[in-house]
């Protein structure tokens, strides 16, 4: 069945199956932000604890999105794997090492003998919360506002700044996706700590970081939003594959898919009563609006991204290198294969999320962390 | 111009290997521990006996500590592709990305999910889903290693592809035969058998220590007894598994066998080198002899390429420089024709660029003709097709000798454990625990002869690693490079002194 797809179609179904997993990404970020609310939530060693242990039962799952995430541009767009990550060099250099201090910081932290001792390891979390998630999400900006390379007939990239990526970060375009990021991470973190911990004077402090913190995100979504739908974006010649710029190019996407419009709308309105719902009406409900409306979120953004004849990762220097969904996938035969093995996707889903609802369906209190099962908790 | 791109593919192998062998420290202990973490739990459940399960959280508490930093030092592997290797990326992520979007599919999300559970789910879900999340942890981490092996095994023996010209890529023709690829099949096969053999070493050799100073006896007595059964059975499979691998390289890889056994000159009756001192001023084509000393065992090697004592093994020299007698293309030769594949390509993309059709067409058909030594173009020496010969020999040596040193340990403890003595065995009981340490060395050295053995060539035969890395200058590379080295070395620091404590601490605590 799959394989009588035709391959646009093929192409089309990837970007929006990477789109899933990225955007479920979003969601798991709540984790990174949790970690950088330890040092401002938690007042006493208790608090910092309960944060981290509620954290640590979902780390891994965080990390694994990401990594499957990489997973299926490889598979799915290898020339975007290819020029992204050799050319972006060090900006996701820098991204994975603040993965690497991460994925260690857990399991460590508490043990005696652990060389660094208890508060570089929270630093590290600390880290990949905030400087992890700015330069993820100055890196997605680069969608919108291109990258400074060229690609040879070979398809070789040459990058054409020394900063190797590091310059994404200096667009105020980019470093407002990059700080929305990790203030809607801490929003979302705040609201799994209300949803996920027993322990009333923490929770409180969490519903209050959750407003405050959709406060910060702000404006920062504001220029995002009025930028894109005022910026021209990188268009694609359906029949030729020119590149070219078209005025106003994604408001032009969000009126030409309507869609992906109110995925967007429906998605912020979802965080916001999230945030609501949390911080004001004294629900615990409110991380799963706030989840299921960053995922919708990020399938609009992904979608304006690469949908509707538009270059996903434009080159400002050389426009005609920029790659689309359909010049940078992989053949229609790899596609095809990828797409039989997606088909388990949704069994994955189906076990996380029956674990997380066993492991969930008790919060999580003091007593936990100092009983029986003392040595095994962060 | 190329010595810059020399230098910045080396740094970019520096980095590799940095990494990949930090990252082998950790995963071999992983995949078997969690198999050995199964086993106890299983016994627990069935007995109900308390003892068994202070023994499992025990080695699970190792367990955890290892998987952590083995999870931290394998993301860059995957990204590393990308950042280091761009244009091995592009011309083979259509058939190499896939394997590793499987991984994470199939794999980590097991992994991931069910860890949670096997550590914090002790109170939270029933004695039995526990168990089993503690072996879907096992079989998670298993399945992680079958992709990623797929995917080492196609660089080894590149299958079921063709070279796209429009695209200047290789892509996939079948999956099945990436997949189930036979190299793939004996790279898993012999890579988790090793893991298992590993994990039983440490398993034994922790309880042989505990046994030394007296300490948590029963509980190192049953632990030991269970790894040494699980260690001897995988020290066999390696054995017989590490042969068929070496069968395999033969046919595959016959530049990377001569090399294994600094086998200059190809021979019939070739024998295996039981002991040898490599000669270091020997190089290919010269006269001089291989080896400063050797003890060698006649027509094992023929034996082992060919299963067949008398038949003829080519060496390095052959494979380098050719063997009309013998049928053999060198690759002296085969440059000759990867160069002409590779100039019809150039003519192709350029007579398309300007819309000549007449001349794109004869050009692709001399491609056509010539593409299949397509990587050889590249290479401008022959000597360039030989890989590392002291290193490869080394550690394909150091290798077997502890291989098969380790099962006469495990049957030794299995004699003692039912003797009831085991506790007395002082001499055997030191042997344990610096078997640990011979474990990871023999496992660091397999990995040497797979990828040391298998250079100048990222992808066998089809691309050198010089043309598949990233255009970047050298300087990034470097500090990417030395900040690993700190960091996972700091890391690593970190990781022995918690197990360190641990293990003091026991199982009681």
């Amino acid at each position: 069945m799959i394989g009588n797809l035709d391959y646009a179609i093929l192409q089309q179904l990837w970007w929006l199956i990477a789109s899933v997993v990225g955007s479920l990404f979003l969601f798991l970020t709540f984790v990174q932000g949790g970690q950088t609310l330890i040092f401002t939530l938690a007042n006493t060693e208790e608090e910092k604890s309960l944060i981290i242990n509620t954290m640590g039962r979902k780390w891994e799952l965080t990390f694994t999105t990401l990594v499957l995430f990489g997973g299926a541009l490889f598979a799915a767009f290898p020339l975007f794997y290819a020029t992204s990550f050799g050319g972006a060099y060090w900006v996701w250099m820098l991204i994975l090492f603040t993965f690497i201090i991460q994925a260690v910081s857990y399991e460590y932290r508490k043990k005696p003998d652990n060389v660094l001792g208890a508060r570089t390891y929270e630093i590290f979390m600390s880290i990949n919360g905030s400087i992890g998630l700015l330069l993820i999400g100055a890196a997605v900006g680069t969608f919108f506002t291109g990258s400074r390379f060229s690609l040879n007939l070979y398809n070789s990239v040459t990058w054409q700044t020394p900063y190797h990526g590091l310059e994404a970060a200096l667009n105020p375009f980019n470093l407002a996706f990059g700080l929305f990021l990790v203030f809607l991470a801490r929003t979302l973190g705040a609201m799994y700590i209300v949803n996920h911990v027993d322990h009333e004077p923490l929770v409180k402090k969490a519903r209050k970081a959750t407003w405050i913190n959709m406060l910060w995100a702000l404006p920062f979504l504001l220029t995002i939003l009025i930028s894109l739908v005022t910026m021209d974006g990188f268009a694609v010649n359906p029949t030729t594959g020119e590149i070219f710029m078209e005025k106003g190019k994604y408001l032009n996407n969000l009126l030409g898919m309507p869609v992906v419009l109110s995925l967007l709308l429906g998605g912020l309105g979802s965080v916001i009563y999230g945030v609501a719902a949390t911080g004001f009406l004294g629900k615990n409900s409110g991380i799963w609006f706030g989840g299921i409306g960053t995922v919708l979120v990020g399938l609009a953004i992904f979608s304006l991204a690469g949908y509707h004849n538009t270059a996903f990762y434009p080159s400002v220097s050389d426009p005609q290198s920029s790659l689309t969904i359909y010049n940078a996938s992989s053949s229609k035969y790899t596609l095809t294969v990828m797409s039989y093995v997606a088909l388990a996707v949704p069994v994955v889903l189906a076990y996380v999320a029956y674990v997380w609802k066993l492991l969930d369906a008790k919060k999580l209190t003091l007593a936990e962390l100092t009983g029986e099962d003392v040595k095994e908790m962060y | 111009m190329g010595e810059h791109i020399l230098t910045t593919v080396d740094w970019a192998r520096a980095q590799f290997a940095l990494t990949a062998m930090y990252h082998w420290i950790f995963v071999p202990l992983t995949l078997g521990l969690s198999f050995l973490v199964a086993f106890f739990e299983s016994i627990y459940v069935k007995t109900g006996n308390e003892e068994w399960k202070k023994l499992t959280r025990f080695w699970m508490t190792l367990f955890g500590i290892n998987f952590a930093i083995g999870v931290a030092t394998g993301i860059i592997l995957e990204f590393q592709f990308g950042t280091n290797w761009s244009n091995y990326s592009w011309m083979v992520g259509d058939i190499f990305g896939a394997p590793l979007a499987i991984e994470g599919i199939f794999a980590f999300f097991l992994e991931a999910t069910f860890f949670a559970v096997m550590f914090f789910g002790w109170h939270r879900v029933s004695k039995g889903f526990h168990l089993f999340s503690t072996w879907m942890v096992a079989v998670g981490s298993n399945l992680s290693a079958v992709w990623i092996l797929v995917a080492n095994g196609w660089m080894q023996f590149p299958t079921g592809m063709a070279f796209n010209p429009d695209k200047a890529r290789f892509e996939m023709q079948n999956f099945w035969e990436v997949a189930l690829s036979p190299v793939a099949v004996h790279k898993f096969t012999h890579a988790t058998s090793s893991a298992f053999l590993l994990a039983s070493l440490f398993v034994v050799g922790i309880s042989a220590l505990f046994l030394l100073q007296e300490r948590h006896q029963k509980m190192a007595k049953r632990s030991m007894v269970v790894a040494a059964v699980f260690g001897f059975i995988a020290s066999v499979f390696v054995g017989f598994t590490g042969d068929e691998a070496a069968f395999s390289v033969a046919q595959r890889q016959p530049m990377k066998l001569a090399a294994m056994e600094g086998l200059y000159v190809g021979q019939e009756k070739a024998p295996i080198v039981a002991m040898g001192i490599i000669n270091s001023s020997k190089k290919p084509g010269d006269d001089l002899p291989a080896f400063y000393a050797e003890k060698k065992i006649p027509g094992l090697l023929s034996l082992l390429a060919n299963r067949d004592p008398n038949s003829f093994v080519p060496g390095i020299n052959d494979l380098a420089f050719g063997n009309a007698e013998r049928n053999i293309i060198g690759a002296e030769q085969r440059m000759v024709t990867g160069k002409i594949a590779l100039a019809e390509l150039a003519h192709y993309k350029y007579a398309k660029e300007t819309g000549d059709a007449a001349q794109a067409a004869a050009a692709l058909a001399l491609f056509e003709q010539h593409k299949g030594d397509l990587g050889y173009g590249y290479l401008n020496n022959p000597t360039e097709a030989v890989p590392p010969v002291p290193t490869t020999f080394y550690s394909f040596h150091i290798m077997v000798v502890l291989g098969t040193l380790f099962p006469l340990i495990f049957l030794l403890v299995l004699y003692f454990a039912f003797k009831g003595t085991l506790e007395y065995q002082r001499w055997l009981n030191l042997a344990c625990f610096f078997s640990i340490f011979l474990g990871y060395v023999a496992q660091q050295a397999g990995w040497v002869v797979a990828e040391v053995g298998r250079q100048p060539w990222a992808i066998q035969g089809l691309l050198p690693v010089g043309v598949a890395s990233t255009n970047i200058a050298a300087s990034n590379v470097q500090t990417t490079f030395c900040m690993f080295l700190a960091l996972f070395t700091a890391l690593l620091l970190a990781e022995i002194r918690i197990m360190i404590k641990q293990i003091k601490i026991g199982p009681e605590a």
